[in-house]
């Protein structure tokens, strides 16, 4: 093991993980104005529709497989009865389909931002350096998964890539583990560290807003202008200026508007 | 009873000339920025016609607003909220920007730099959205003064209720012009549809607002809203629409769209209504009763029972005086004429029209008859049924009476000043046909042909002790910074805390130009 795996595989994830959360911690604070999906929708609708949901189911089943795979311990499924080869049949019918969806989704929008004039002009730096790398780690781990997987001798990440990834978050880190592991599958998780330090500077901040609040809040919201701060006594309790109030359905907020 | 104040507008369509001030100051004020530039809070259509954006009232399409289902209750046309959430990745019902149209200017340039030749140089119509050249073969008035009606208009969606088919011959046909602003809607069909709870209704004045730090850019709002006032700036990502000016009306002043508007047409005042009553009335079964429904969520002014319950809840004694002397409550609750647009739509719009005569008139004398004779008018709007028809598609639901029954009170109201004019006598048949006094005749003849400014516009300022609540929340506004929302110049640190006190970045870079 060299200076560079400890790099690679220690000091990099750190610093990626870092940056990770420190930059969504400013992001928030500072940008919430910008901190938006950014959509397209509106300059080009029809390739979008088939290919931004064929990506985002994609994805998110990727991202569901990927919990699976790394978080789980081998142990763990194999002493609820699932042998490695169930494991593997499993994994690989559910990362293909997931490939699939995300590579024709992605070949779709990456088309539709490039082709069409109205969305390539309201892409701009930090988009595309964006989409470089997602590109990247999308087809490192694509290959990964049907090159070596599917078509090739197959690749068990459980044993390796699993246990390293695992030992970060512990405080744990195993460089050594990643030492041997196929190139292909290297590369999936050296670009995947520098997407997560990109995280919080790019439209990706979107998916921290997926609106499931909305499921039960009533339907119209009120705010009160004035922040309902006490002015006088004891009571000055401050609450937010411009707070969603509550209540069911049509309900406005109670209390004292204008005193 | 939960007594709530709304501000709300009523426009006199008889004055419209279509003359667009109305949209050019609102755009002046509001929409002159990168993003939306195809944004217009306040158009003027021309009806009947396609609108703005392209069939934006054919609710089969566009699923906007409300429908009740199987159990009579409310639900948005577009589905529930599980619904809606799975949509997100790609919004079925969003128009693009080719059902508005593609904003574009002129290379003028060219005019004073273009090199000696043999031509003289000609400034070029460019994209604003991609700087290419461009035909433009559509704009937000394209149909002015029924402009290719012979060709656009049979595809309003408004004509497809009707008995008789609407000729665009030049000499057959009639026409009128429709002012459009956001309705501020009692039941928001656009608040409800925001995944993020950005959008809100202010409770103080009715207001709708998009909070513009919450947008998170679904655009559920844009397909929810059945009448296509909330835009997306395609620049920011993030939902736009009318404020209703609410800084003039905090500090008592009309909208932009009101004060600018040389027909005078446009009304402002107060409405108070039971807000615990609004569901009900917009879950009213028959589409024909909404209209009376609303008008019974509308409290009288007057009711000292309502006066107490008004102050109970801490609207000011000075809101309650507005309320009072509203002309919008004059127009909507005690003459009864003005309408609500497309009440079908079960949002409970507050901006209103009374509807206009001249399609009318304009019969009456070519058929040869005498526009200024009330009988004449009455015959025309009985036997008529095209114009009251498509007026009533428009202002009722489709219910031909109530816009025949507004019609005859304004025909009469000509009728009874004209007596009262030419010889100072009381035409009391008039006066006994449309049930009015003769001091409501001649107060609502003041209002609406007189028209004084303190009469159209009565505005309670917002409350002095709250001002500095409002100018915080000036400063939160993201529309008011050099070049609009994002475009702000100015140092940026850090921290992101600005010399004023706002704590923001410049998240979108122009054309590459600048850094985020």
């Amino acid at each position: 093991m060299t200076t560079v795996d400890v790099v690679l595989w220690t000091v990099l994830p750190y610093v990626a993980l870092t940056v990770f959360v420190v930059g969504h911690v400013w992001r928030w604070r500072v940008d919430q104005f910008g901190w938006t999906t950014r959509t397209t929708q509106v300059l080009e609708s029809r390739w979008l529709r088939l290919g931004s949901p064929l990506f985002h189911i994609g994805i998110l089943m990727a991202i569901a497989g990927h919990a699976m795979g790394l978080l789980v311990p081998k142990t763990w499924t194999e002493a609820v009865g699932v042998s490695e080869h169930t494991y593997h049949v499993m994994a690989l019918a559910g990362g293909v389909a997931a490939a699939v969806l995300v590579v024709v989704g992605l070949v779709l929008l990456l088309l539709r931002r490039v082709v069409n004039g109205r969305v390539r002009r309201t892409t701009n730096r930090m988009d595309k350096a964006l989409y470089l790398v997602l590109t990247a780690v999308i087809t490192f781990g694509v290959v990964g998964t049907v090159g070596r997987n599917l078509l090739g001798g197959g690749y068990d990440y459980r044993e390796t890539i699993a246990v390293w990834f695992r030992g970060v978050f512990w405080f744990h880190p195993r460089p050594e583990l990643m030492v041997d592991v196929p190139l292909v599958f290297q590369l999936h998780a050296l670009s995947a560290l520098v997407l997560f330090a990109m995280w919080p500077f790019t439209r990706l901040v979107h998916v921290w807003s997926v609106p499931l609040a909305y499921l039960c809040r009533p339907y119209v919201v009120y705010r009160r202008r004035r922040p309902r701060t006490a002015r006088l006594g004891a009571a000055a309790v401050s609450a937010p200026a411009a707070g969603v109030s509550g209540g069911r359905g049509h309900r406005p907020p109670r209390g004292p508007s204008f005193r | 009873m939960r007594v709530m104040a709304q501000v709300a507008m009523v426009m006199n369509l008889d004055k419209c000339i279509g003359c667009h001030t109305c949209s050019v100051t609102c755009k002046q004020t509001w929409t002159n920025r990168e993003g939306v530039e195809y944004v217009w809070f306040n158009n003027v259509e021309t009806k009947p016609g396609i609108g703005y954006p392209k069939r934006y009232e054919d609710q089969e399409r566009w699923h906007g607003g409300w429908v009740l289902d199987r159990h009579g209750r409310l639900r948005l046309r577009s589905g529930g909220r599980t619904r809606r959430l799975l949509s997100l990745f790609a919004n079925p019902d969003l128009p693009t920007l080719d059902d508005y149209y593609e904003p574009a200017s002129y290379d003028y340039d060219t005019l004073i730099t273009a090199p000696a030749g043999a031509h003289t140089p000609v400034a070029r119509p460019k994209s604003a959205l991609t700087g290419e050249d461009m035909a433009i073969t559509w704009g937000p008035n394209w149909e002015d003064d029924l402009g290719g009606a012979p060709e656009h208009a049979p595809a309003d969606p408004n004509l497809a209720g009707l008995t008789e088919r609407v000729r665009f011959e030049f000499e057959r046909t009639f026409m009128f012009h429709l002012p459009r602003i956001c309705e501020h809607c009692l039941n928001p069909a656009c608040v409800s549809a925001c995944p993020s709870g950005a959008m809100y209704k202010r409770a103080e004045d009715g207001v709708v607002l998009v909070d513009q730090d919450r947008c998170r850019g679904w655009r559920m709002c844009v397909s929810g809203c059945p009448y296509k006032k909330v835009y997306v700036n395609h620049r920011t990502g993030k939902a736009e629409k009318c404020t209703f000016c609410f800084p003039r009306l905090e500090a008592g002043q009309p909208t932009v769209c009101a004060e600018t508007c040389p027909g005078r047409l446009r009304y402002l005042g107060l409405v108070l209504y039971d807000a615990d009553a609004v569901l009900a009335a917009a879950s009213t079964p028959d589409p024909a009763d909404l209209l009376e429904a609303q008008r019974n969520v509308f409290l009288d002014p007057e009711d000292p029972e309502v006066r107490s319950a008004a102050l109970s809840v801490g609207i000011p004694e000075d809101w309650l005086d507005a309320a009072r002397r509203s002309p919008v409550y004059k127009l909507i609750c005690r003459y009864r004429i003005a309408l609500p647009l497309h009440p079908e739509y079960r949002t409970m719009p507050m901006v209103w029209y009374v509807p206009p005569l001249s399609p009318v008139l304009d019969v009456v004398s070519e058929r040869g008859g005498d526009s200024a004779d009330p009988d004449d008018v009455f015959h025309a709007i009985r036997d008529l049924r095209i114009p009251v028809e498509y007026l009533a598609s428009l202002l009722s639901a489709g219910d031909s009476e109530v816009v025949a029954g507004v019609l005859m009170k304004l025909a009469a109201m000509r009728g009874y000043m004209r007596a009262r004019s030419l010889d100072g006598s009381v035409a009391e048949d008039l006066l006994a046909a449309t049930g009015m006094s003769e001091v409501d005749m001649e107060e609502m003849y003041r209002l609406l042909a007189v028209a004084k400014y303190q009469d159209r516009y009565v505005i309670p300022a917002a409350h002095q002790e709250t001002a500095a609540a409002l100018s915080s929340q000036n400063m939160g506004c993201g529309l008011d910074v050099d070049g609009g929302p994002g475009m702000g110049g100015g140092d940026f640190p850090l921290t992101g805390v600005r010399a004023d006190g706002r704590i923001g970045l410049p998240l979108f870079v122009r054309n590459e130009g600048r850094t985020s």
